[in-house]
């Protein structure tokens, strides 16, 4: 978050610099000194939050009422199916040795095995990541190159009729559910015009127009949301900057308002906008699921859904790990963006 | 002589009340639209027996896969069951969920966030937590609760609030933390007001205008994961119809039936949409500064 990014910068570098040090030397040693111990810092943060969300998976089976073995077997298990699940998720031995020995092979990166298959879960999950990195990557390229040029429009014709539209289309994207939008793309694109493929997903070894084209509907689904996220938030953040006095200097300096747009407002409004391109990757792993189901494409969110209805609980166990892991690993190159997007802020 | 002053506050008080009226809806029309909008959901779920429909379960294999028509206003599906009928039932199930979900996590993120802004110790515990539970997107810790449980309305609900209590702990804290700060809570410790009299009086009460905005996206989140649960299988049990689950049943015919996906989604996204309008209007109006940015 910038604020905290702000509030957490070291009171060393706003210092005036110090008489008998050069100016440059204060540059040189000082600031990376302390840029360097806020990345550090910032790393090692994630250790206790993904220490609660290890805690979270793991107390979930165990803190449940009743046996997990049996809520996982269903309601048709033999007791010998309870006793073989018993026996696969170590259930037997005292909790800490449990958790001791759960978050060992965790860290050694053994996910656990997969109750029906009976294959690790890494592998599982290896063979699946494909589709749901490269849709989530085309989704949020695609959401960015729409969302930030409206935005700015929206910002820069603040109170007009584009304004408004935008606006509209923005709560549009908050409301309308992803699975809804799905469909209707379905129906425009596949049922009626057979333009596109219905469903499925392709390697991009198969071809790139195959690949593509595979993608497109998904991917305008999912966008929709990040979208109408990003381009608020552009607009909200681009609006405060445009107040600025700087901004009336460079108008009244005669610049293009092409170039005060990019060049002086979209530059300082950068960091919020990071900030919820980051945030919702949330929103978009949630999405993925949905989608990958409408689209039958098999990536990890339908390795979810299958494990849901067989309940398979150590792939979803893995699938949380994998998803909060890379959502929170997200946010951390967000924050450490900062430094780059704005200069301004030191640490 | 003592009728006349009553008379004329007889005489003013409508068109001063009309004018009131008219004002407020030219100055907060998203509040009007999505109030309304929502308003007629909301009397549609509570009246739905007396809408023309008929049993959302009884089924009619002779009447299947029909398409909407005089008698069967949305169609039918596979089981010849009436869509219509099914719809509108389906609206009680997702406005429970929101308003119990809303309700729920407003109520448990007050608590926590109280204690967190008043305690040095229990913040930095808790905060941990929410910080580990606010990196698992939503969806995901709704589909592990519920995988573990038995579909029901009651697991559902339950599971939805432990996703969204976060985000409002988060928010009352950040309100707390800057109240704590401000002359009239300092003066009200100076005088000896006790901490549970400060909570009530002078920091509760300012926690509602952000509280209000808040539940509003709590509820329409809520309604969403509600539908997206449902739809992957993994939320409301089939023989209650939600949104949710009717469009998971129409998913396979999709291509053949598309009506039965069709009704229940435009549904849900308008119910979704008059929240989300409610909610945009509700910040512009309690909130000024922000009204100006968002």
């Amino acid at each position: 978050m910038p604020s905290s990014a702000v509030a957490g910068k070291s009171p060393g570098s706003a210092l005036p610099p110090r008489p008998g040090k050069r100016h440059g030397e204060r540059l040189g040693l000082i600031l990376p000194t302390a840029m360097f111990a806020y990345i550090v810092r910032r790393i090692l943060s994630t250790i206790p939050v993904m220490a609660v969300v290890a805690l979270f998976v793991f107390g979930l089976l165990h803190l449940s009422p009743g046996d997990p073995a049996a809520i996982i077997a269903g309601d048709t298990a033999t007791p010998a199916d309870i006793a073989r699940i018993h026996k696969a998720l170590g259930l037997d031995d005292p909790l800490y040795v449990q958790f001791g020995s759960w978050v060992w092979r965790l860290l050694h990166g053994d996910l656990g095995i997969s109750i029906f298959t009976n294959l690790p879960v890494t592998t599982l999950i290896a063979q699946r990541v494909e589709p749901t990195v490269a849709l989530t990557i085309s989704t949020v390229i695609v959401s960015v190159l729409v969302a930030i040029p409206i935005g700015v429009l929206a910002a820069w014709k603040a109170g007009s009729w584009i304004d408004r539209t935008v606006m509209v289309f923005a709560v549009l994207g908050f409301s309308v559910p992803v699975f809804v939008l799905a469909y209707v793309l379905i129906y425009l694109f596949a049922v009626r015009t057979d333009w596109l493929p219905v469903q499925g997903f392709v390697g991009l070894d198969r071809g790139l127009w195959p690949f593509l084209s595979h993608l497109v509907m998904p991917t305008l689904a999912l966008a929709m949301v990040q979208a109408a996220l990003i381009a608020r938030m552009t607009r909200a953040s681009m609006l405060d900057v445009l107040a600025q006095d700087y901004i009336r200097t460079a108008q009244a300096k005669g610049l293009p308002s092409g170039r005060v747009l990019i060049g002086h407002a979209l530059k300082n409004a950068a960091v919020p906008i990071a900030t919820i391109i980051g945030i919702g990757i949330a929103l978009l792993i949630s999405g993925v699921v949905v989608t990958e189901t409408v689209f039958a494409i098999p990536g990890l969110g339908r390795l979810t859904v299958d494990a849901i209805l067989r309940r398979d609980y150590p792939i979803i166990q893995g699938i949380i790990l994998i998803f909060s892991a890379a959502y929170v690993l997200i946010n951390l190159l967000v924050d450490l963006s900062y430094t780059f997007l704005d200069p301004r802020i030191r640490y | 002589m003592s009728v006349a002053p009553t008379d004329l506050v007889l005489a003013a008080e409508p068109v001063v009340r009309a004018r009131w009226t008219r004002d407020y809806v030219r100055r907060h029309p998203t509040i009007v639209i999505g109030g309304s909008l929502l308003g007629l959901m909301v009397l549609m779920a509570i009246f739905a027996p007396y809408l023309g429909t008929v049993d959302p379960q009884e089924l009619s294999p002779i009447h299947r896969l029909r398409w909407p028509s005089a008698e069967h206003w949305f169609g039918t599906d596979m089981l010849g069951r009436d869509v219509y009928s099914r719809t509108v039932y389906g609206a009680r199930v997702s406005l429970t969920v929101g308003i119990s979900v809303a309700l729920l996590s407003t109520s448990f993120g007050l608590l926590i966030g109280l204690v967190t802004g008043f305690s040095r110790w229990a913040d930095a515990i808790l905060m941990r937590i929410m910080d580990g539970l606010m990196s698992i997107p939503p969806v995901l810790i709704a589909i592990a609760l519920m995988a573990l449980t038995r579909a029901s309305l009651e697991n559902v609900v339950f599971a939805i609030t432990v996703a969204e209590v976060p985000r409002v702990t988060r928010l009352v804290r950040g309100v707390v933390l800057t109240l704590r700060e401000l002359p009239f809570v300092e003066a009200a410790f100076a005088s000896g007001t006790t901490l549970p009299r400060i909570l009530w009086r002078h920091v509760v009460p300012n926690t509602l205008p952000p509280l209000l905005v808040q539940g509003t996206a709590t509820a329409a989140a809520a309604m969403l994961v509600e539908a997206i649960l449902s739809f992957l299988g993994a939320g409301t049990p089939p023989n209650i119809p939600s949104w949710g689950n009717i469009m998971a049943e129409g998913r396979s015919l999709f291509q053949v039936a598309y009506y039965i996906v069709l009704f229940p989604g435009a549904f849900l996204s308008v119910t979704v949409l008059a929240i989300n309008l409610l909610g945009d209007g509700l910040r512009d109006a309690l909130d000024p500064r922000l009204a100006r940015r968002l």
